[in-house]
């Protein structure tokens, strides 16, 4: 089944190619037809989990990590996740030729830059998924790529193979020590984007990670470009559960869908330390004061 | 009440047949092509699930509850799932009503879709001004009044849960809006007589009945030891709560079979539906299933009229409170397809209708 779409995101019957183990992770190739041909570097799939009678009602949202738009299968795509919670869990449990109800591509991609400069893009854990198509991508408009991957241990590090193939550099960093430099991305940012000269940051990992990577482009007077990793309902912007404030054109900071309005952000415009919280000042927040 | 007359018997064909069942459906004087709308907070303004289904070819969008000001909402987290079910505290973001006429209405009325407007409000003065503002504004399907909202005069307690705090609103909103446009009132189950409230609104002036909203609900989270919520509690809806939305419309339809209702709550199919219709909503509509299958509302019309055209209704009309039909006391091979006879003396829920009809 196809649901035809006028405006961008489609809804699918995909079905199962195969799941691979990556580390701590899954790496799930679905069919998905239609969607790998519109899908740019930073777009998501909302996934329905559990079958169609399934208790679970909330799609879960991942990255795209890489597409295929023509092969054996036709266009397939490859998400991955770690199984950490029930619908994730029936998701590492699907089997080859299984069907899965897919949504996508949703979401503001990541914007790219018209001229040929350096980018550093980082991510924490499996925030790196989009991280490698979008990499091909700047590449393919010649700029310089150098990435910076960090987790708490090498196990949870994602794609490290795939950027070394691609990056200018790589370095990798563990809170554990276990491969790489000892500790966190944000430790080692700041040499890399002065060494590479960076011009745009990209990113992609938990907020507070974002939140120190926007801060530290910010001070190198990089532009910088963060996915967010906000829980979602339904992923194509109905629901209002995924929002966080966000300062517009206008100066005016809205409670912004993270699934329509991002995932991808300029990181000078998130109200980093008020996510989570409706930051006085805030279209239409209630008055402070008074009793 | 209107009984479907059935001149055969189960349809395995019934998909074939399904196109020929006329769907068309009243609500308070409104026709729609087809009884499946929205739910108000599950498909904002229709704009998103254009995507995925032709907005117009449903019964109509009900927007998202609209208030007079422009307001941020609460703060995240806004959402838990739960077991066939999702727990919810937005607090009502939205664009203020002129922005919202401006922007979401005017795509639907360019788009050609019926829009049945929500708004919301935390005193009565706030709803007059509400409906003021819609009196001169046309293509309106139907106003449904989401009464579930703290009355901020009235130590925040809802309107919905107090007859006459509810009749006020419903009275302001039904003296200040077009007389010609239908108003709905949506009511919460979280109260001791539903019937009681049904009664005050619809003596207040409301044309039909939405119902119902979500249940107040919580979760804790088990990591944090904390509520999950930021708002601390929220609004049940989804499947979990279907039965209690059924119990609802068939209480209210029992007491009133001339109020029309607009039927919600956990519907996902259309046999979920079907129950709705049965037990005496005139229409239904789609609403946390949306974020599960953006396609639903189409989908759930698709299967409904099959199912209809299943148990032998020629059309949705004759089903509408079938279920409180007597029992007939010998079974014909001309009626009512026998598996989905129902013994109604040996329905609980008949006693409680009548206890309440009572008293």
């Amino acid at each position: 089944m196809t649901v035809q779409s006028k405006s961008g995101a489609i809804q699918v019957t995909g079905e199962v190619i195969g799941q691979r183990k990556a580390g701590d992770y899954h790496v799930l190739t679905l069919t998905a037809a239609g969607i790998p041909e519109l899908a740019k570097p930073g777009h998501f799939v909302a996934i329905a989990v559990g079958g169609p009678n399934s208790s679970m009602l909330l799609r879960r949202a991942f990255s795209i990590y890489s597409v295929q738009s023509r092969g054996v299968y036709g266009g397939t795509l490859e998400i991955v996740f770690a199984a950490n919670g029930k619908g994730t869990e029936w998701l590492s449990k699907l089997h080859r030729h299984d069907q899965i109800d897919i949504v996508g591509p949703l979401g503001r991609p990541f914007a790219l830059p018209k001229e040929p400069v350096s980018c550093v893009l980082v991510a924490g854990g499996y925030g790196s998924a989009p991280m490698f198509s979008l990499a091909d991508a700047l590449r393919a408009r010649g700029c310089r790529v150098d990435v910076v991957l960090g987790a708490s241990t090498e196990s949870k590090l994602f794609g490290v193979l795939d950027a070394k193939r691609i990056a200018a550099t790589l370095t990798l960093t563990t809170d554990d020590g276990s491969v790489g430099e000892k500790g966190r991305v944000t430790d080692v940012l700041p040499a890399v984007l002065k060494r590479t000269d960076a011009d745009v940051v990209y990113a992609c990992g938990p907020m507070a990670m974002l939140k120190s990577v926007a801060a530290v482009a910010a001070e190198h007077g990089a532009y910088s470009q963060c996915a967010v990793e906000e829980a979602m309902a339904c992923g194509i912007g109905i629901c209002m559960t995924c929002v966080l404030p966000v300062i517009g054109d206008d100066g005016v900071t809205r409670m912004l869908r993270s699934c329509v309005d991002g995932p991808v952000f300029r990181g000078d415009r998130v109200r980093w330390d008020e996510v989570g919280t409706i930051p006085e000042g805030t279209l239409g927040a209630p008055a402070t004061g008074g009793h | 009440m209107t009984r479907a007359v059935i001149t055969h018997g189960p349809r395995r064909d019934a998909a074939a047949i399904a196109p020929d069942i006329d769907m068309t459906t009243w609500l308070a004087g409104l026709e729609l092509p087809s009884p499946v709308l929205t739910a108000s907070g599950c498909a904002a303004a229709g704009r998103e699930l254009d995507q995925f289904f032709d907005v117009t070819a449903i019964g109509a969008v009900v927007t998202k509850s609209i208030m007079l000001n422009p307001r941020s909402g609460r703060a995240t987290p806004r959402m838990a799932e739960t077991p066939s079910g999702m727990l919810n505290s937005i607090g009502l973001q939205g664009p203020g009503i002129d922005a919202f006429l401006d922007k979401d209405l005017e795509w639907l009325r360019a788009r050609g879709a019926r829009a049945v407007v929500s708004i919301a409000g935390g005193s009565v003065e706030e709803y007059t001004r509400l409906a003021s503002k819609l009196r001169h504004v046309t293509d309106i399907a139907a106003i449904e009044v989401n009464i579930s909202c703290p009355n901020v005069e009235d130590r925040g307690q809802v309107f919905a849960c107090n007859p006459v705090a509810a009749a006020e609103v419903i009275t302001a909103v039904r003296r200040n809006t077009n007389p010609g446009i239908p108003v709905l009132a949506k009511l919460s189950p979280d109260v001791t007589d539903i019937v009681e409230i049904a009664r005050a609104v619809v003596g207040a002036g409301a044309d039909g009945l939405s119902m119902i909203n979500t249940l107040l609900g919580m979760v804790i989270d088990t990591d944090t030891m904390r509520p999950a919520l930021a708002g601390v509690t929220g609004g049940l809806s989804g499947p979990a709560i279907r039965p209690v939305a059924v119990r609802c419309v068939y209480q209210v339809h029992a007491a009133m079979p001339e109020v029309p209702i607009l039927g919600m709550g956990g519907i996902r199919t259309g046999l979920d539906a079907l129950e709705f219709v049965l037990a005496g909503a005139s229409a239904i509509s789609v609403g946390t299933a949306t974020f599960n299958d953006p396609s639903a509302p189409i989908r759930v019309a698709r299967e409904l009229a099959i199912a209809l055209a299943e148990r032998g209704f020629e059309s949705l009309e004759a089903a509408v409170g079938f279920a409180h039909r007597l029992p007939d006391p010998v079974p014909s091979s001309g009626g009512p397809v026998a598996g989905h006879q129902v013994d109604v003396d040996a329905d609980p829920a008949d006693v409680v209708v009548e206890a309440g009809v009572e008293g």
